[in-house]
């Protein structure tokens, strides 16, 4: 028989998303005087809301309201006071988990199970974390009195909108930083609701403010004189701007920029686990993931029934409405990234590698890709090479693990990794050996706040989560 | 496949087989386990999955009276809805077969019989192949055989084979179903390679539990199932059905198996051909969610009889 | 003894354990305190500095594959070579301008300070490592690792200063081409005579003499260099070479952090480490 699941669409009733939005900045919501914009549902191609957007002088206020908080409220406050906001905190998205869950899901296409199950408890996670090293600096290794940075500007993608804003502002106020925070122009709207439960939790004004807009507000924001702290997470081209436009000056940077990260399958791999890491490792989140397994590197003894058993598995996906509670692969985030994996993809077969896509009806309306591998990928080719930012795995043979090592390293990128054996030594001689920020062994794709997550090359640099994350936002 | 027969090779191809790592299976039958099956969706699950229990009482305290009135149980699950699917199978101890055969005369309910010294399957194996043709005699068309533990423990896995040869062999026309009793086996390694045991030796089924074991049956044990059957199929063409028993008491818990099922081995063993659900408590909690879906009111306990 | 001639010594570079000459041919004049003629330094070209990167790369994974203990013990092996050289060094400073007192306490400093570095070598895993308790079923661990090939703008203190920014850069497995003091090199070539004669593989340090503002653009644009040390370089140019840096987002250190002269801490050491977590599930 076939077992068809009936739609199983989480209600939209919980979230009410307002006509316009403005930017919150000392407490307040205020236009911009930017040129507004529109966030769009990428599963339909609705238009969601306005949102303003902030320009030079927006930033300019916003960066004057945080330095005032800074040196006013929350930098004299003492630690223990900073940790009991950030408790508030996190209790406040746990509260509001599920209005946040299908606001993210809206706005950004992704899965409501993975927006339910993995962004937002992670979301509450972080804040929980960083709330109990506010009044623990002292023992964090960075010496018997360690100072906050100041103002901090950050620039966050619109891959996991919520969760990198929590990254980012979680360990940036645990260490006695205020923030002025820009998230990306597709995905604004989590942001903006975070601003309310920071209104809920009392935050002093000034302590978090949200400045919302295209490059030109994040180009505004990393370059005024006001910030003293610099965090981005984005692409390896805009990193490196950034980079140039922090030179000579005396603000700190850290980057979380891209990656093509090698999944390495041995031959002795617990085939059905690795078969479901390489699933997990490319497709969660539409392989929307700095750190997602895009290139699958299969030793030539397995390659066959892994491939095998990849396509059926790959066949059970269910793709569709990000707000079923069925749907494994969402909505492609915006026109724009849609254009950039379908000329990649297109690059791939024009190289000679080929495509492989399970049978899946796609939605008429939105942005849609259809999960895909690719067989008979070469080191040089174009896929195997530059991070496609979609459900596009590129599969490569190996037949010793040296040669596994020198594929895997090929790559100006060096943010994850990923090894499949059962061998206990050759996990470890492996991992010792890639020249990678994180490396999942016989998993993928897991995340903790007490976990340190950052690249190494062209990945950027600085580490986010756990004791090292504290480091970014301390005047160390 | 058969020149590894041997004892040497039965060993050397069961260590070959892919490891199962613990914490990615229970990582991935917890994400199944999400899946959110409602409205019609939800109505096809229960009566596929009241079709799908095999109805069962091994109790020390079993009488002729208890079984006959589970037989009736089984072919009429719901008297006040003819529309409810009787069951797969009741099943019963050796003793019982011939009640049981007896009261499901006219029915498409097979009886199904415990045999081989269960639970513990601690006894010569003459005895079990005794007990075993007992059953067959008396009409058992199904029977459900304890593996020796002990001697796959201990790594003696052509015992363990020859012995499920012999049973099956005594069982003639019946089908076989092999216990492999994993929360005694505990690790997803075992619960693999005793997988693979049994089909080879000839299984037509292979079961997890005898549900006086705890665990009985969970999901991560039995998507390892599942996925031995589907790779078994995949090598040599013969499919053979699996059966979680023991535990499973809920219709979430029911229907997680079918999609565990679904998005596992396969629609294909979306039958009661291929995949049974051993239970006794289950029944009712479908029948109670199946007129709570026709009736949009919830049931009670006291609306579907004990047995 | 008078009527003796001196042997002069040849200074020239040190890349991957030999001292060739700068390819360019070029060579300056050091002068000591006073203006006097002291010695003939190689002015290195931007050939020399792309070799030297490939000399460094090379000796990466072998030095980097050692284990601390083993990179801790060759270390200290530099610093008792030192000691025994201390009079030469010490010769060397006066020439380039220090009092007899302030260049023997010079040397003394330079020898300790190698030898507080050379003992960090088997300890950074603990101070900046972690096991992480996540939450799951999941063993979770942190490590410091060398970023790789590392370019040092030495600054102008000739030994003290050198010794105390390329000791910290090499314990931890990185590899190093180093810019010396552009006006005072010649313990740099002393220096690097110590390390050809020690138990350091070749390519782990390799030393550059010549002009800062010539060569130091060209290891800052490198794209096969993991970072750079800016301590020595010129406040007008940080920028320039900061701007060159983010070609491939190399880590940089700022000149004025962490000062050299100071008591030193990990911070040079942690400025050229990459942590890597690994995870692993725990399981039967």
């Amino acid at each position: 028989m076939v077992f068809e699941y009936a739609p199983a669409p989480e209600s939209r009733a919980i979230v009410d998303i307002r006509g316009s939005y403005g930017l919150f900045i000392d407490g307040e919501f205020a236009d911009g005087h930017g040129e507004p914009f529109k966030s769009v549902n990428p599963a339909d191609e609705s238009v969601l809301a306005d949102i303003a957007c902030a320009d030079e002088s927006d930033v300019d206020r916003a960066v004057a309201a945080a330095r005032k908080a800074y040196e006013k409220v929350w930098g004299p406050m003492p630690g223990r006071e900073r940790a009991k906001y950030l408790y508030r905190i996190a209790r406040l998205v746990q509260e509001r988990a599920r209005e946040l869950a299908v606001l993210e899901s809206i706005d950004n296409g992704k899965p409501i199970r993975e927006s339910r199950d993995v962004d937002v408890p992670l979301v509450a996670a972080w804040f929980f974390y960083y709330a109990g090293w506010a009044d623990k600096l002292p023992y964090a290794g960075f010496g018997p009195d360690p100072k906050p940075v100041g103002v901090a500007g950050q620039v966050i993608p619109w891959n996991f909108p919520l969760l990198m804003l929590a990254w980012k502002i979680a360990p940036a106020l645990a260490c006695g930083n205020t923030v002025v925070l820009k998230p990306a122009e597709t995905t604004p709207l989590t942001a903006l609701l975070f601003a309310d439960i920071c209104r809920q939790a009392e935050l002093p004004p000034g302590v978090v403010n949200i400045v919302t807009g295209a490059g030109e507000t994040g180009r505004a924001l990393v370059a005024h004189d006001g910030i003293d702290k610099v965090a981005f997470t984005g692409s390896t081209e805009v990193g490196r701007q950034i980079a140039r436009v922090l030179a000579g000056t005396d603000k700190k940077l850290t980057l979380e920029l891209g990656g093509k990260a090698a999944n390495i399958v041995y031959e002795d791999a617990a085939l059905d686990q690795a078969v479901e890491g390489i699933v997990n490792g490319i497709f969660f989140n539409q392989g929307h993931v700095c750190c997602a397994g895009s290139r699958l590197l299969v030793q030539e003894s397995v390659a066959e029934e892994v491939m095998e058993r990849l396509k059926a598995r790959m066949a059970t996906l269910r793709v569709g409405d990000p707000l079923d509670k069925n749907t494994d692969v969402g909505a492609i985030n915006s026109a724009a990234q849609l254009a950039k994996i379908r000329e990649l993809s297109a690059a791939g077969e024009a190289e000679g590698a080929t495509a492989w896509s399970p049978p899946c009806e796609l939605p008429a309306q939105g942005f849609w890709f259809a999960p895909t591998v690719f067989t008979g990928v070469a080191q040089s080719h174009r896929i195997a090479r530059e991070e496609i930012f979609g459900p596009v795995l590129s599969v490569l043979t190996f037949r010793t693990p040296d040669e596994a090592v020198t594929k895997a390293n090929n790559t100006p990128y060096g943010l994850s990794a990923g090894i499949w054996t059962e061998k206990g030594s050759q996990i470890l001689w492996t991992a010792q050996r890639l020249r990678a920020g994180v490396v999942w062994a016989n998993t993928f794709n897991k995340f903790d706040p007490a976990s340190p997550f950052g690249g190494y090359k062209e990945s950027g640099f600085g580490r986010e989560g756990g004791r090292h994350g504290l480091e970014g936002y301390l005047n160390v | 496949m058969e020149t590894l027969n041997g004892a040497g090779g039965l060993r050397a191809f069961l260590r070959g087989l892919p490891g199962v790592d613990q914490v990615g299976a229970e990582e991935r039958a917890a994400r199944l386990a999400t899946r959110s099956v409602k409205t019609t969706a939800k109505a096809e699950a229960i009566d596929l999955a009241i079709s799908m229990v095999d109805l069962t009482t091994l109790e020390g305290a079993d009488t002729a009276g208890k079984v006959r009135a589970l037989c009736a149980k089984a072919a009429h699950p719901d008297p006040a809805d003819a529309a409810v699917p009787r069951v797969a199978a009741v099943c019963v101890y050796s003793d019982m077969v011939d009640v049981a055969v007896r009261s499901l005369a006219g029915t498409d309910v097979k009886v199904a019989s415990v045999a081989t010294a269960f639970p513990s399957g601690r006894a010569p194996l003459e005895a079990k192949l005794v007990d075993t043709r007992a059953a067959v005699a008396a009409g058992a068309a199904e029977i459900d055989m304890v593996i020796d533990r002990g001697a796959f423990l201990a790594g003696d896995y052509s015992k363990v084979f020859e012995e499920i040869t012999a049973v099956k062999e005594a069982c003639g026309e019946a089908h076989l179903k092999v216990i492999l009793e994993t929360g005694e086996l505990v690790t997803l390694d075992n619960v693999r390679r005793a997988s693979w045991l049994a089909m080879r030796a000839g299984a037509d089924f292979i079961k997890t539990s005898t549900g006086k074991v705890s665990p009985a049956a969970t999901l991560p044990v039995t998507l390892v199932m599942l996925e031995a059957v589907r790779d078994y199929r995949a090598a040599t063409d013969r499919q053979v059905g699996v059966k979680p028993a023991g535990g499973i008491r809920t219709t979430k818990d029911a229907i997680r198996y079918l999609v565990l099922v679904n998005e596992t081995a396969g629609p294909d063993w979306l039958s009661p051909e291929w995949f049974r659900l051993g239970a006794s408590s289950l029944l009712n909690d479908l029948l109670m969610q199946r007129r709570k879906l026709a009736t949009g009111v919830y049931s009670g306990p006291d609306y579907f009889t004990l047995d | 003894m008078s009527d003796r001639l001196a042997v002069r010594k040849t200074y020239k570079l040190f890349i991957g354990g030999a001292f060739p000459r700068s390819e360019s041919g070029r060579s300056y004049p050091v002068h000591d305190a006073k203006g006097r003629f002291v010695a003939n330094a190689s002015q290195a070209s931007r050939k020399d500095a792309r070799d030297a990167v490939s000399a460094a790369r090379k000796a990466f994974g072998g030095w980097s594959g050692r284990t601390a203990y083993n990179r801790g013990q060759i270390l200290y092996r530099v610093a008792e070579m030192l000691e025994g050289r201390r009079d030469q060094f010490a010769d060397e400073l006066r020439r380039a301008g220090a009092s007899k007192q302030a260049a023997a306490a010079e040397v003394d400093a330079a020898v300790d300070r190698w030898v507080w570095y050379a003992g960090w070598a088997d300890k950074l895993s603990a101070v900046a490592g972690a096991s992480n308790p996540v939450s799951g079923p999941f063993f979770n661990f942190s490590t410091p690792e060398p970023a790789g090939v590392v370019a040092v703008v030495a600054p102008d203190s000739p030994l003290l200063g050198l010794v105390s920014v390329v000791a910290p850069v090499i314990v931890s497995g990185n590899t190093c081409v180093v810019v010396a003091s552009e006006p005072a090199p010649l313990p740099a070539v002393t220096l690097a005579e110590v390390l050809a004669t020690s138990d350091l593989p070749g390519g782990v340090v390799n030393l550059l003499t010549g002009r800062r503002a010539e060569i130091a653009p060209w290891l800052a644009s490198h794209m096969d260099v993991n970072g750079i040390d800016l301590t020595g370089a010129a406040a007008e140019h940080v920028r320039g070479l900061e701007e060159e840096a983010a070609g491939n987002l190399k880590r940089v250190l700022r000149p004025g952090k962490d000062a050299w002269p100071d008591d030193p801490g990990t911070a040079r050491m942690t400025a050229f480490l990459e942590t890597k977590t690994v995870w692993h599930p725990v399981g039967v």
